[in-house]
Formats: C-alpha cells, sequence, structure tokens
C-alpha cells in the first residue's frame, strides 16, 4: 500500500507558519484538523510538522516506544532553561524518574495536601479583609512554594521568597517558538531567559553558601528529619573529596524538577477559579460541598486524598477548555505511518490537547463549560481516553497528575473556605496569552476576595 | 468470584493501590504494581474498588466472574 502525504495546512508564510504559531497556535492547529482531518501538516521553517487529532491517531502517538516517537530531542526551547552541560552518571530519563517516583508516590501524598494547605494559609495570612490580586502573579507564586516545598523541602522553601518566582516567570516567559530555528536567537525574551537562570542560579548559590557557612561554624547539620534534597545534593562527592555538584548543576536540576509542576498547576487553578466564578450555580455547588465536607472538622489533608465530586469536575473542565499545554511533541527517529499517512524522519509530531478536548462528538457543546460532564454515568475523561488529554494520555501520561489534583483540591479546600471571590473586570475579558510555548495567563487577570460573613 | 488486572503498560508506580488494598497490591520504591492476590476475597471488595477508583492512570481492573 502506498502511503499518502498528509496535507499541508493553508496559510505558509516564508518560514512556513513558524510566524502564526508565534502569534495565533489556537486558530492555527484548529485549522489544520478542519482542512486536513485527522492528519495534518504545518511547516516550521523548513521542518514538517505532523499534527493528529482525534482518538484513532491519538492513540498511536500516545501508544508509540521512544524508539520510533521520540519526546527528548523534540522541545529544544527547553535546552537553555535546565542548562547544557549539566552532567549525570545517568540519563536525564532515569534521573527524572528516581528523582520525581519518590516524591509523587502515593505515600507522600498526604504530608504534600498538609503542606501545600499551609503555603495557602502563608500566602493569605498578608490578605485585608477585602482586596484585590494578580491571578498570574498570585498563583504563580504560591506554586513556586508548593512545588519546591512538596518536591525540594520545607528547609529550601522557607529560604525562597517573591524573587524566586519572578526570575522562574522569566524563564518560562523564554519559550518563543522560534527556538525551534534557534533557541539562542537574539530576541528580548531570550535575553531575560538567559538573565533570569543567571538570578536563579546567584540565588541558590547563596542558599548553598550560608548552609556551608552554618555547618562549618560549630552549628554543624541539620537534624536529619530536616534535611531536604538540596542537603543531599551538597554532601555528595566525587572520589577526590570535591563537590559532585555546582550551584548551577544544582540549579538545573532544581529548575527541570520543578518546571512541568509549576505553569501547569499555576494555570490550573487560576482558570477553574475563573470559570467557576463566571458560573455562580457552579461555585454555589462546589462551595455547599465543601462546607458539607469540613464540617466535621476533617483536615485538608485527608478530605484532599479522596473524591470531591463537584470540585474535581471544575477543574477537569478547566483542564479540558484551557489545557496549559496545547500541543505535545515528538521526533520521529524514522520512517513511519499513522492511519495511512506517510511521517517521514526527522519529523516533528505533534498532538494538540487543544484540539482535540474540544472535538464535538467526543464532548457534547465543547466550548461550554459543563462540569457535568464528569458525572457518574457519563464520565467524559474515561470514555474519551485518546481525546480527552490534558495530561496526555498512554505511557507518556503526565506522572504529576495525581500530585496536580491532590494540590488543587487542596488549594481550594482552604480558599474557598474563608474566602468568597468576584471578577474584577468583565467575564469575557479573562484569556491566555499563546505568545510562547508556554502558556500563561494573559494580564490584566484580577480577581477580588472578601473574608467569608461567619466562616463555615 | 473477584479477579484482579494490572495493565502494566500504564502503571507509573503510584502505589495508591497499595496504600487502599496492602494486602492485594504491592509497589516496591522504583517499580511497577505486584498483584499479591490475583483472586481477593470478598471481604476485600471495598478495598480493590478503591485502588481501582485512585489509581492515577487507570491501570487496575476489578473483574466479577
Amino acid at each position: 500500500m502506498t502511503l499518502r502525504e498528509p496535507r499541508l495546512v493553508s496559510g505558509a508564510e516564508p518560514a512556513g507558519h513558524l510566524e502564526e504559531l508565534r502569534r495565533d497556535p489556537i486558530a492555527l492547529l484548529r485549522r489544520v484538523r478542519d482542512e486536513c482531518g485527522d492528519v495534518g501538516r504545518i511547516d516550521l521553517a523548513g521542518r514538517p510538522v505532523i499534527l493528529l487529532s482525534g482518538a484513532e491517531a491519538n492513540e498511536y502517538f500516545f501508544r508509540a516506544p521512544d524508539e520510533d516517537l521520540d519526546q527528548a530531542s523534540a522541545y529544544p526551547f527547553m535546552t537553555p532553561i535546565f542548562g547544557e552541560g549539566v552532567v549525570f552518571d545517568a540519563s536525564p530519563e532515569r534521573r527524572r524518574e528516581a528523582l520525581h517516583n519518590q516524591a509523587l508516590r502515593g505515600d507522600m501524598m498526604r504530608g504534600h495536601a498538609q503542606t501545600i494547605a499551609r503555603e495557602v494559609g502563608r500566602m493569605v495570612a498578608g490578605w485585608a479583609g477585602a482586596g484585590e490580586i494578580d491571578l498570574l502573579d498570585w498563583f504563580a507564586e504560591l506554586t513556586i512554594y508548593t512545588s519546591s516545598a512538596c518536591l525540594i523541602g520545607a528547609r529550601f522553601r522557607d529560604q525562597l521568597d517573591g524573587r524566586f518566582a519572578a526570575l522562574y516567570h522569566d524563564l518560562e516567559r523564554g519559550t518563543d517558538a522560534i527556538a525551534f530555528v534557534d533557541p539562542y536567537a537574539p530576541i528580548e525574551s531570550f535575553r531575560r531567559r538567559d538573565e533570569a537562570r543567571r538570578g536563579l542560579v546567584e540565588l541558590v548559590g547563596q542558599i548553598m553558601a550560608g548552609r556551608a557557612v552554618a555547618a562549618g561554624t560549630g552549628a554543624g547539620p541539620p537534624p536529619r528529619a530536616d534535611r531536604d534534597l538540596l542537603d543531599v545534593l551538597m554532601s555528595l562527592r566525587d572520589p577526590d573529596g570535591r563537590e559532585l555538584f555546582s550551584a548551577d548543576q544544582i540549579t538545573g536540576m532544581f529548575i527541570s524538577m520543578m518546571f512541568a509542576g509549576h505553569h501547569t498547576s499555576s494555570g490550573t487553578a487560576a482558570w477553574t477559579l475563573i470559570e467557576l466564578l463566571r458560573h455562580p450555580d457552579q461555585l454555589g455547588d462546589v462551595v455547599r460541598e465543601l462546607d458539607t465536607l469540613y464540617a466535621g472538622g476533617t483536615e485538608v489533608s485527608f478530605e484532599a486524598l479522596r473524591e470531591i465530586p463537584r470540585l474535581e469536575a471544575a477543574i477537569k473542565e478547566a483542564l479540558r477548555l484551557h489545557p496549559p499545554l496545547i500541543l505535545l511533541l515528538r521526533a520521529a527517529t524514522r520512517d513511519l505511518a499513522v492511519l495511512g499517512y506517510r511521517i517521514p524522519a526527522g519529523a516533528l509530531v505533534g498532538a494538540t490537547p487543544a484540539v482535540s478536548n474540544r472535538i464535538a462528538a467526543d464532548f457534547p457543546d465543547p466550548d461550554a463549560f459543563v462540569p457535568g460532564r464528569y458525572a457518574a454515568g457519563r464520565q467524559e475523561d474515561l470514555v474519551n481516553r485518546w481525546t480527552w488529554i490534558p495530561f496526555g494520555a498512554g505511557r507518556h501520561r503526565c506522572v504529576g497528575a495525581n500530585f496536580a489534583m491532590i494540590q488543587l483540591k487542596a488549594i481550594f479546600s482552604v480558599l474557598l473556605r474563608d474566602w468568597e471571590f468576584e471578577l474584577a473586570q468583565p467575564a469575557g475579558s479573562y484569556r491566555d496569552d499563546h505568545s510562547k510555548m508556554v502558556v500563561q495567563l494573559a494580564r490584566p487577570c484580577a480577581v477580588r476576595y472578601r473574608r467569608r460573613g461567619g466562616g463555615r | 468470584m473477584l479477579r484482579v488486572e494490572a495493565d502494566l503498560d500504564l502503571c507509573q508506580g503510584h502505589a495508591m493501590c497499595e496504600l487502599e488494598a496492602p494486602a492485594v497490591f504491592a509497589v516496591p520504591r522504583k517499580g511497577k504494581v505486584t498483584v499479591l492476590d490475583s483472586a481477593p476475597a470478598e471481604s476485600e471488595r471495598d478495598a480493590v474498588q478503591a485502588a481501582v477508583r485512585y489509581c492515577p492512570t487507570q491501570a487496575l481492573k476489578l473483574l466479577d466472574e
């Protein structure tokens, strides 16, 4: 059987579709499905990208082994962020696995939920009885504290302040799609990215120096129970007795550990709140559900690990409509075929949560916020396992998905217990900024808060 | 009779099942699930159902045969 060439979508410019991908990726990705169907093609400055959507093509994508569709080489914009020349004795894949799986195991989750509830408490401790917050700033800072506390340790988190979050934000902004052509192109967002990385190395270096001084001046190392991942990494020595990792390498590890869970959780928390405020009936249901759940005085660290159906449905629906990653990529290592179409070796292959999550045949009334679609009997997330893909699917499904859901349940358990919120700008004016590969809320994105009368 | 199945392609070793039904599932520190008892007694039904429900990757199945 001869394989067909995937059809090239309209609108190619001299650099192919690169400029449109930088300007309005959602419109481009949707047009691919409209014009080409389940398998289409865009051109990124000469490199073909085969874009898949729909259950059958997505299943192929998510089941493919790494030997065919390689993840590591598909995200060139991440290299300058994590840092080059970070040498490890294991492959990055293995190292990530080893570091992550420990912190993400089920038996750690109760402690994480407790930590997250405490971090939300610290953030709202400075609130007056009423006021206004910028959702992007607020949730981005909160999730820096939660992810550092849960993944690295409370001791490290306690040595951070808003500066770390601000630098991290510049790092995330340094993901312009122009990186597909040149990750070091002379553009402003890349200059700020590199400056931010240097700033983070400096902050981590200061923390390390402070600990080294404390350890050397008789204070000694902290008690074993208080030690965090940074203490462990600082204690490792090479065969000559020198420190195994520099501040630059350790910062690179921390950046990479925190990256996947940061902007994703931050954005989803913001969108869950925005969608609930846009739909007061749903918000009322969720607040009543939480009031009932916590009326008996149970702990957030207990309930966040159990089902909270209405809140979970609202989070899932926010994820479906506003997936934090709009384009998942792999690189084809050899000539491949999908649904009778040719994928040439070297091509990028993409699955698109932004498109698949809104396929009308799978998700009736696809653009509407309908938490009811996850109720028993409908369960559109489970029924459509290859098209409900905010966390990806199959063998590469996000390993942090469970942590993310627990984190979001803990955040809203605390926030909605003591506070009520209202939109501070027209409901339709909240939107995402898609000009970078890391999607962030566009400003302005303000909401007002007020302490709940009488408490619960 | 109850029967338990695990899809090792999907398992990521979160060990939520071990928390829910330690008599039926074990997950090593850096590995995937082992089903200790693939035909558990009726008394394990609720625990196994919770394990199936809370598995982050939907890798588990409980069958009634």
